[in-house]
This record gives C-alpha cells, sequence and structure tokens, in this order.
C-alpha cells in the first residue's frame, strides 16, 4: 500500500480488533471439535445452557469466574509495571497454605469474625511473599522474573506436596489433606439466598465473589488514582522515563510483585474456606495459568478482566457439561480454548490490525472520523 | 515435546513403525515452532506470551484428540516391543561381561540404550560446533547478540531466526518421541510434566553452553534418579529425606543460579526482542 496509514479510531483498536482476535480463536476451537466428529454449534448451545441454563449452573458459572477475577488481576497489574507474571499458579497455592495454616492453629480460640478477616490477610501475605521473591531477584539481582516465577510455581508445588503428605495431613486420614476447619467457613451464596427465600440447589459459589468485585474496584483506584499506581504504569510504559521522574524502579518492581501475588492468594480464600473448608493439594487446577489469558483477553483492566472471567467461567462449567453430554470432547477442550486466545489475543495481537487498517482504509465513510480523529490528536 | 511424545505413540499405536513415529513427532514439533516462529519472528509477538500459549494449547489438545481418538482417558494404547526404540545390545557386550574393570562399563554403562540416548549423545558436540565453528552458528550467536548488525552485513535476521526456532522443533520433537516410545510404550496425559523447563534450567546452569549443559542435564538426571531411590530410605542422623526436597533441587538450583549466587550466567543481549527492520 502506498502513502501513510491512518491511525485507527479508538473504538477499532480497543474493541473490534481484540473481539475479532477472540472470534478467531473461537474459530479455530471450532474447527478442531469439527475435526473429532462433533458439531461445534451442537457444542456451543450446550455449553451456554450448561453454563448460564439454570440457577445451579450460574452458580458455578460466578464461583469459576471468582477465582479468574483474583489471577486475572494478580497479571494484570504486573503486566503495567512490565512484569509478566507467570507464578499465579504457585501464588495462590501459597495463598491458600497461609489460608489453611492459620485456621488450622486457630479455629479453636478465634471466634469467625477475627478468623476470616484473618486469615483473608494470610492469603494475600503469603502470596505476596512469594511473589515478591521474584520480583526481589529481578530487581536487585537481575534474573528474569519468568524463568524465576516458572521455578517457583514448581518449588511451591513440591512444597505443598511436602507439608500436605508429612505435616499437614490428618491423623487416620489416607489421603492427603488436612483436617476440616471448625469454624471459619465463608457463606456459600446458595445458604444466603435461601435465608431470604430464594431456593436454590448448593453450589461453590461464596462470598468471596465480592471480594473479587472489591479487588476490581481497588485495583482501577490504585492503577488510575494512585500516584503509587501512576509511577508502576509509568515503569511499564517507558522504564528509562520513568526513572529520570523520579520512580524507584526497583522498589516499584517488588510492590508491583507483592500486590500481583496477594491477589493471586486470594483464590486460596475462594478455594479453602470458600469451598473445601480443608487443605486439599491441587485447588489451584490451573486458575493462575488462565488468569494470563483473562489478563491478555480484558486488556488488563479491570472491567475487562471481569468480562474476560464470565466469559472462561461460561467456558469452563460449560466444558463440564459439554464432556458429560458428548463423550468425545472432553474438559480439556476449555484448555484448548484457553490456549488459542492467549495465542490470537496475546502473541499474534498483530495479526489481525494490517486487515482492519486495510479495510478502514477503503472504506470512504469512515474517513471523516479518521480525519477528526487525527485533528483531535 | 509434548505433542512431538503424543504424535509420536499415536502414529507408533497406529503404524507400528517406530521411524515413522519419529518423523511425525519430528513433523509436529516444527510446525508447532513455527507457528511460534511466525507469532514472534514475523508479527513481533511477545515469545513469552506464545511460548506459554502453545504450551497450554498442547496440553489441551493432546488429550482432546487422545480421547477422541483412543478413548483411554487422554493415554495411547501400550505399544508393542517393535514399534518401540529397544535397548541395542551392542557387539560382544555379554562376551566382554567378564572381563574386569572394562567389561560391565561396556556392556552395561555404554551398550544397551536405545539409538535416541546415543542420538541425544551425539547432538552435543554437533552442537558445539554448529555454534562455534560453522558460518551459520557463528552468524546464529551475533543474531542474538546485536540483530542490527547481522542485518548491516546483508544477512536475513528472520531466515537466521526461523532457522533456530525449526532445529529447535526437530530436537523437541525426538524428545517426545524418547519420552512416549522409547522410555515409555505410549503417552500419558502431561508426561513431558515440566521436562522442557527442565531443560531451560539445565542451558541456563551450563551458561548457555553445549558442554557445560549436557553436564548441568547429568546433574539433574542423576537427582532425579537419587530422589526415586531414596524414598522411602532413612539416612543416618537426618531421618528420612523428603522425595520432593530432591526433586526440587533443580529448579532451586537454576534460582540461585540466576540471582548470581553461584557464577553468573550470561544471556545474549537480543534475546527475547523482537528486530524490526527500519523503512
Amino acid at each position: 500500500m502506498s502513502g501513510p496509514r491512518r491511525p485507527l479510531p479508538g473504538w477499532i483498536d480497543i474493541g473490534l480488533i481484540p473481539l475479532a482476535n477472540v472470534l478467531l480463536a473461537f474459530f479455530v476451537a471450532g474447527l478442531i471439535v469439527l475435526a473429532i466428529g462433533a458439531n461445534p454449534l451442537e457444542a456451543v448451545r450446550i455449553m451456554l445452557v450448561g453454563a448460564l441454563g439454570y440457577p445451579e449452573a450460574i452458580g458455578y458459572t460466578l464461583y469459576y469466574t471468582t477465582n479468574f477475577i483474583f489471577t486475572g488481576l494478580a497479571v494484570a497489574i504486573a503486566f503495567h509495571a512490565g512484569l509478566f507474571n507467570i507464578g499465579g499458579e504457585g501464588q495462590a497455592y501459597i495463598g491458600g497454605l497461609g489460608v489453611g495454616l492459620t485456621v488450622l492453629a486457630l479455629d479453636a480460640s478465634i471466634p469467625p469474625v477475627l478468623l476470616i478477616p484473618l486469615a483473608i490477610l494470610a492469603a494475600a501475605a503469603f502470596g505476596a511473599a512469594w511473589a515478591a521473591v521474584p520480583g526481589y531477584l529481578q530487581a536487585y539481582r537481575g534474573s528474569h522474573i519468568v524463568i524465576t516465577t516458572i521455578m517457583f510455581n514448581f518449588i511451591a508445588a513440591a512444597l505443598m506436596v511436602y507439608l500436605m503428605v508429612n505435616v499437614l495431613i490428618a491423623p487416620g486420614s489416607m489421603s492427603p489433606e488436612s483436617r476440616e476447619f471448625a469454624v471459619g467457613h465463608l457463606p456459600f451464596v446458595h445458604e444466603m439466598l435461601g435465608r431470604i427465600g430464594f431456593v436454590m440447589g448448593p453450589t461453590p459459589l461464596n462470598l468471596s465473589i465480592l471480594g473479587a468485585a472489591l479487588c476490581c474496584v481497588l485495583v482501577w483506584a490504585f492503577l488510575w488514582r494512585t500516584p503509587w499506581g501512576y509511577e508502576l504504569r509509568a515503569l511499564g510504559h517507558n522504564p528509562s522515563a520513568a526513572v529520570y521522574a523520579g520512580v524507584n524502579p526497583r522498589r516499584m518492581i517488588v510492590l508491583a510483585m507483592a500486590l500481583s501475588g496477594a491477589l493471586a492468594g486470594f483464590v486460596g480464600v475462594n478455594e479453602v474456606i470458600g469451598v473445601h473448608h480443608r487443605l486439599i493439594l491441587n485447588f489451584t487446577a490451573g486458575y493462575g495459568f488462565t488468569g494470563i489469558a483473562v489478563a491478555l483477553m480484558g486488556r488488563s483492566h479491570p472491567v475487562g478482566i471481569v468480562l474476560a472471567s464470565l466469559l472462561f467461567g461460561i467456558l469452563h462449567q460449560g466444558g463440564a457439561e459439554l464432556a458429560f453430554e458428548i463423550p468425545t470432547i472432553t474438559r480439556e477442550m476449555v484448555v484448548v480454548i484457553q490456549g488459542l486466545v492467549i495465542l490470537f489475543s496475546g502473541a499474534l495481537a498483530h495479526l489481525s490490525r494490517p486487515w482492519f487498517e486495510r479495510a478502514f482504509s477503503a472504506i470512504p465513510a469512515l474517513r471523516p472520523a479518521a480525519a477528526a480523529d487525527a485533528k483531535g490528536a | 515435546m509434548l505433542a512431538g511424545a503424543f504424535v509420536a505413540a499415536s502414529v507408533a499405536a497406529v503404524t507400528a513403525s517406530a521411524w515413522l513415529a519419529l518423523g511425525a513427532a519430528i513433523l509436529i514439533a516444527v510446525a508447532l515452532a513455527l507457528l511460534h516462529g511466525v507469532a514472534c519472528i514475523t508479527y513481533r509477538g511477545n515469545q513469552v506470551v506464545s511460548g506459554v500459549a502453545i504450551n497450554i494449547l498442547v496440553s489441551g489438545l493432546t488429550i482432546v484428540f487422545g480421547m477422541a481418538w483412543f478413548q483411554r482417558g487422554g493415554q495411547t494404547p501400550p505399544l508393542p516391543p517393535d514399534a518401540r526404540f529397544m535397548p541395542i545390545e551392542w557387539p560382544g557386550a555379554s562376551a566382554l561381561h567378564g572381563v574386569p574393570l572394562v567389561g560391565p562399563v561396556y556392556a552395561d554403562l555404554i551398550s544397551g540404550h536405545n539409538m535416541l540416548v546415543y542420538l541425544a549423545l551425539l547432538a552435543v558436540p554437533l552442537t558445539y560446533w554448529v555454534v562455534n565453528d560453522t558460518r551459520f552458528g557463528l552468524r546464529l550467536r551475533a543474531v542474538g547478540e546485536s540483530p542490527l548488525a547481522v542485518d548491516t552485513a546483508g544477512i536475513s535476521v528472520a531466515w537466521l531466526r526461523y532457522r533456530a526456532v525449526l532445529i529447535c522443533g526437530v530436537l523437541t520433537g525426538i524428545a517426545g518421541a524418547y519420552l512416549s516410545i522409547a522410555q515409555n510404550a505410549a503417552f500419558s496425559r502431561d508426561m513431558t510434566a515440566g521436562q522442557g523447563y527442565i531443560a531451560l534450567a539445565a542451558m541456563i546452569f551450563g551458561k548457555w553452553r553445549p558442554l557445560p549443559a549436557l553436564g548441568a542435564c547429568l546433574m539433574f538426571g542423576l537427582l532425579d534418579a537419587i530422589a526415586i531411590r531414596l524414598q522411602g530410605v532413612r539416612l543416618g542422623g537426618f531421618g528420612e529425606v523428603p522425595v520432593q526436597f530432591i526433586q526440587v533441587l533443580p529448579y532451586v538450583l537454576t534460582v540461585a543460579l540466576l540471582a548470581g549466587f553461584i557464577g553468573k550466567a550470561t544471556a545474549p543481549r537480543a534475546i527475547g526482542v523482537p528486530y524490526e527492520k527500519e523503512h
């Protein structure tokens, strides 16, 4: 093409292109479903009904969504500081360990009103500490955050297996689980709704979802309405400019990672005192990795993250139903979709841009808007 | 690697030929490597994002297709010996076994591995030679340090990087085939179990050089073997050593190395940076 291309207006850049990337991912996923001999449209219908069709399904969907919001925000806040935190999985695991240790130590002596806030603080503190170490190593020792956080995932998993098998296992139990907590359970949503007369079957959805909503607001306020958030984003956009503006990059990296880890640690709250009421192995179940897809799809903005989390919640719950209805399709189809979303809206984010730029320049009706945009900028 | 393992096991199960399986494993791994290349080199995407995406994608795909094709909960059917790479007994191994010192070494240590083990060991000096002594290797390292200089010399940065990614695909394909049709007799879900990451650790531990990397691999392999042996064994004075402590050592050592506590591993300067040609 000759001549410089006009810049794309905002609604295409933040609205249409991400949407196109996600649709592309789903299109490829549809081809895969076709390849194993199932009907993709039928699959979509089953997933939607399975995820949103009745109250219990919605409960499950929102329970998954809660986890994805936490891990999505965790990845996003690190992204804003220019850091790629792959360690959400390990941080969530260790956050859950913090919750479990607190409750196991204190559930005989402290009333739940005090115990639950303490457990939540422990989740944040443990997650933050687990993430701050790679942050510190990156900031002060120059080791690469991606590699260290991957290694920390493995270290967290090994640590948990050791603790569960050798230390925290309930006496007389065959499987590596801790004893059930006496008190300190977060109330289930179906219990709360039951009290006001709305009857619904039991689902794992609990009060943590309000915590997730609160975290979205807090993260937004922190990033866009506080000087620290401004410094953090400045560091991510242009590290050298940020340094000249007086940002201490090392402290900022550690802070960003600690916040990221704390958010990931809240998954432990949802899982340990929200659902299982005991410490078990592998309760993180890949939520930390899904957080990467969520943050990429949601463009690292809380609003986008809520939408992306909801989508992945639907996929997760719908995928379980799908595996039930169509035996040739397994739950792992959701993992495939997740990988495709990361691929198309992350790594191949520039793939569809030229198409839009060409289409945009080709449609005359859109040109005045572009001219106005250019003048405004 | 996971894809290679899966495809090798599937093809071996269907065709009962280890060689066809190896070829298929290499092909699929190269295809995935190319996908990574297209994302990172041509579309200048983030390498880490692309790598994570491909890992997650394959870990799901192998199970989806495994279920659809074989209905064994994501596993492939067990393979008969002729569809695998079996241990090769070197000529005269059993005859020499009685000879002191030389005999057991020859018979038990050198002989009796499968072909891919020897291939892996051969790959080390080969890599050393390619990277250090060939024109391609020198340019390859140059492109990692300063792509601009390479571009100025009139050499295509993208083509060099594509070739590097392709070689990576071939090697990981062989690694996957080794797992599923040489070491084991079937594919099982997520059977690579982080070994690709251990390789990353080994490379860093070997300070980006082939021979020290082989040393690091041998050490990690030794740790693995010790972890299996020590299961439930009591060491005098220490009590039982938890297996997890030994299994986690490669990761801890890598973190310590990266943090500069054990020497310093310097990565190529332009690592992870997409190259954008000036217009």
